[in-house]
């Protein structure tokens, strides 16, 4: 209770708290794409030819594709020529401790407030930092190893296990799937890769902090994670970046594959910048999500809480091909100002008696506009498929937009599906009453919001539900009166 | 004695229609004032205004609160100086529950004297020991504030709110209706509990009913915007009796 009293007092605070850049030695490729730089950044990282092929098999579909309009989202078109593809911290050699990391990174982490120490000895998180596109840091590798879980930046996994590496990348998402998807495939930097053996349950939180640090560096994670038979895994991502005055490209790609009774639960806080007040500068982050229920009674949830960037493009989902498993779906997206959203998730049903639950919170303030799409596709083959869709939007102020795009696909006639959408507002009387009882419009704002996002918040792990309170207040300030 | 509340030739409009049309009323610590009069004669439009609702202009006229100037401070402060209405339509917030919401509200108050935030434990003590002046089930903390209470319990609940942060001006605006017999003793019974010789009662209300109960020092008929008699608690009586239209009639002659 004493932390949610911390949350509101931050409401205060203004402006884009994690805005600042550290200035770590960089080694930049000069911008632009072609089949060189895909070659420079393989034999960067000393890749097998396999991966080489498959890159470059990637980029050659990429150049075949166009970039979607579907999106309700306005943004000029990107220039990709006008990326750098290729950014790393200097390495000396690699650190054995934090002593030997550089003291700038280190006072980069303590600005956003996750010194790596207290992370390790408070929260049990086993920490694998990621600045721009080369891991710094892994924290917890050994403990974890014991068990046989391989927790480790995907380059590493390609030199240290490539089979597991071969066997699952763009298994989920497959190189052609869109065309973010095949450009981060042809030139993923780094990433992380877990892999949960068989009946092992992840005994920590594994968690990776992403930021965004070169300038004009476009960024191209890949993560992979894949829980064995009977296992389970808590993954959480969460980003901060610093402030900018130029668009910056994300796109990401996650592929999740869940065995028979394995469980996967992915947690996201997004808060890249989502340019200033006028819509200048912010983030693209266009990610491509998606996890497969490969077996029996397995289960893979998304839990998001969306308050960065100025444009998201983004729809985690769930491939339930397994009988009996399970997708979940739970998301706040938070837009403000000029933010633009298009989020949702698709939940494939192919296995039978397959379930799936979504939980989608919009909430626009500002000029934003906030959409919410949704696929349920029920294949003929899935008997007994059901699911529970819930959309809800809360609007801040008349000048923002909410718009919900649930798609139905339904082949097949014993499958149940229930869709539930409601549209409210923060009104002014709700404000009043508030205020009459001496807790004042931000406040109110970011109290009625966390209650609203509530059951969306809940799916957290308790200090990430903490970080993404905070955030949510953080980025509604100034959105009323 | 002191006037704590101090009301003088106050005009206030909303959307260019004046409604308050020169109001003046003193209220001293220790009283208990009962403001009546006809629908729509201007009372929760009084309520609102000082309490700081944006959508009123105040033309004319000043309101002091224990010397200080009410006009100057937003709707918060003036709550943190010790102002509360009991509102007449206690608003719904959906996902936030009556404790967290009350927390949130009492620890403003206490941050606005400098006070820390009360502890978790001593927090939810104090509710515990508030509650059941008014008789209200703990049960009621869990749920969000006032979503699918009936009428009642919602004026139980602003009783209960305004119990936790003991203002020293509680405006009452038509807390007893909605109420049933049993529930109008209790609630009533717990604006009493809470009476102190620093703090004072204005209840708005169109029922005789309430002030056998709440006894107020002076009842007030506030009638198209203004305050056109005062008298002692058998002027409730009276217009139990006999309705509005006599004042409203000798008001006229007199005009
Ligand atoms: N937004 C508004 N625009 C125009 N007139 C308004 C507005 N709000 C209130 N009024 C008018 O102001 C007058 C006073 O309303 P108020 O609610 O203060 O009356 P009241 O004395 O509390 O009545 P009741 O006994 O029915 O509660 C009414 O005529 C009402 O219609
Ligand atoms: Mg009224």
């Amino acid at each position: 209770m004493a932390q949610e009293q911390n949350i509101l007092d931050e409401v205060v605070q203004s402006d884009y708290k994690y805005g600042f850049t550290t200035d770590i030695e960089q080694e930049l490729l000069p911008k632009g794409l072609d089949e060189s730089v895909i070659r420079f950044i393989s034999a960067k990282k000393n890749e097998p030819e396999w991966l080489l092929e498959w890159r470059l098999k990637a980029f050659e579909q990429w150049k075949r594709m166009v970039e979607p309009t579907w999106p309700n989202v306005k943004y000029p078109r990107v220039d990709f020529q006008d990326i750098i593809y290729w950014a790393a911290p200097k390495k000396k050699e690699g650190p054995a401790s934090l002593d030997e990391v550089d003291p700038e990174l280190l006072a980069t982490f303590e600005k956003l407030g996750i010194p790596l120490e207290e992370q390790k000895v408070l929260a049990g998180v086993a920490v694998d930092v990621v600045l721009d596109s080369v891991s710094v840091k892994t924290t917890f590798q050994d403990k974890l190893a014991e068990l046989g879980i391989i927790f480790c930046p995907i380059s590493e996994a390609v030199a240290n296990h490539p089979e597991l590496v071969r066997q699952y990348i763009g298994s989920v998402v497959p190189t052609n799937d869109n065309f973010y998807a095949a450009l981060n495939s042809a030139v993923f930097s780094d990433g992380s890769f877990v892999y949960i053996p068989k009946g092992v349950r992840c005994p920590i939180e594994l968690s990776t902090y992403f930021r965004i640090n070169a300038r004009n560096t476009g960024q191209f994670e890949r993560t992979l994670i894949i829980a064995d038979e009977g296992s389970y895994v808590s993954y959480l991502e969460g980003c901060t970046a610093p402030q900018r005055d130029e668009n910056q490209l994300h796109a990401a790609v996650v592929e999740l594959v869940a065995h028979r009774d394995a469980e996967i639960k992915y947690s996201t806080v997004q808060n890249w910048f989502p340019g200033d007040a006028n819509g200048k500068g912010g983030i693209y982050n266009f990610v491509t999500k998606r996890g497969v229920c490969e077996g029996r009674n397995s289960k893979i949830s998304w839990t998001q809480v969306e308050t960065g960037s100025a444009i998201t493009w983004k729809y985690p989902s769930v491939v339930l091909k397994g009988d009996n498993s399970m997708g979940e779906f739970y998301s706040v997206a938070v837009t403000n100002n000029h933010q633009q959203a298009d989020t949702g998730t698709k939940m494939i049903h192919i296995g039978k008696n397959t379930r799936s639950r979504i939980v989608s919170k919009g909430i626009s303030a500002g000029v934003s506009q906030n959409s919410y799409r949704g696929l349920v596709k029920i294949l003929k083959v899935a008997q007994g498929a059901r699911n529970y869709s819930q959309c809800d939007s809360l609007l801040i102020g008349d000048a923002c937009g909410a718009h919900t795009f649930p798609y139905l696909e339904v082949a097949n006639e014993t499958a149940t599906v229930e869709h539930e959408a409601t549209t409210s507002k923060i009104g002014e009387d709700m404000l009043f009453y508030c205020n009459q009882r001496g807790i004042d419009t931000e406040a109110a704002v970011a109290l009625i919001v966390n209650g609203y996002a509530r059951e969306v918040l809940n799916q957290l792990p308790m200090e990430f539900a903490v970080e993404a309170q905070k955030l949510l207040a953080i980025s509604l300030e100034g959105s009323v009166g | 004695m002191s006037s704590l509340l101090e009301i003088k030739n106050l005009h206030a409009s909303i959307e260019d229609r004046e409604i308050l049309k020169g109001v003046d009323l003193v209220v001293h610590a220790g009283e208990v004032h009962a403001i009546m009069g006809p629908n729509g004669s201007g009372k929760s439009t009084l309520a609102s205004v000082l309490a700081g609702k944006e959508d009123y202009t105040v033309t004319e006229g000043s309101i002091l609160l224990n010397g200080k100037d009410l006009m100057e401070l937003s709707p918060e402060d003036r709550s943190h100086e010790g102002l509360f209405l009991a509102f007449q339509y206690p608003v719904e917030i959906p996902g936030v529950s009556t404790a967290n919401f009350l927390k949130t509200a009492v620890n403003e108050h206490r941050a606005y004297r400098g006070d820390e935030p009360l502890d978790p434990g001593a927090f939810l003590a104090l509710m515990k020991e508030k509650m059941k002046l008014v008789e209200m089930d703990p049960s009621f903390l869990q749920r969000s504030l006032n979503e699918g209470f009936s009428g009642g319990e919602k004026k139980r609940n602003e009783i209960f709110q305004m119990a936790m942060l003991e203002p020293t001006l509680a405006v009452l605006d038509e807390t007893d209706s909605g109420l049933d017999i049993d529930a109008l003793r209790i609630v009533a019974g717990g604006v009493n509990a809470l009476r102190t010789p620093n703090n004072a009662t204005v209840v708005i209300t169109h029922y005789q009913r309430l002030l056998d109960y709440i006894v107020p020092d002076v009842v007030h008929v506030l009638w198209n915007g203004r305050i056109v008699r005062s008298g002692d608690k058998s002027l409730a009586l009276e217009l139990e009796k006999r309705g509005y239209d006599w004042i409203k009639n000798e008001t006229a002659v007199e005009a």
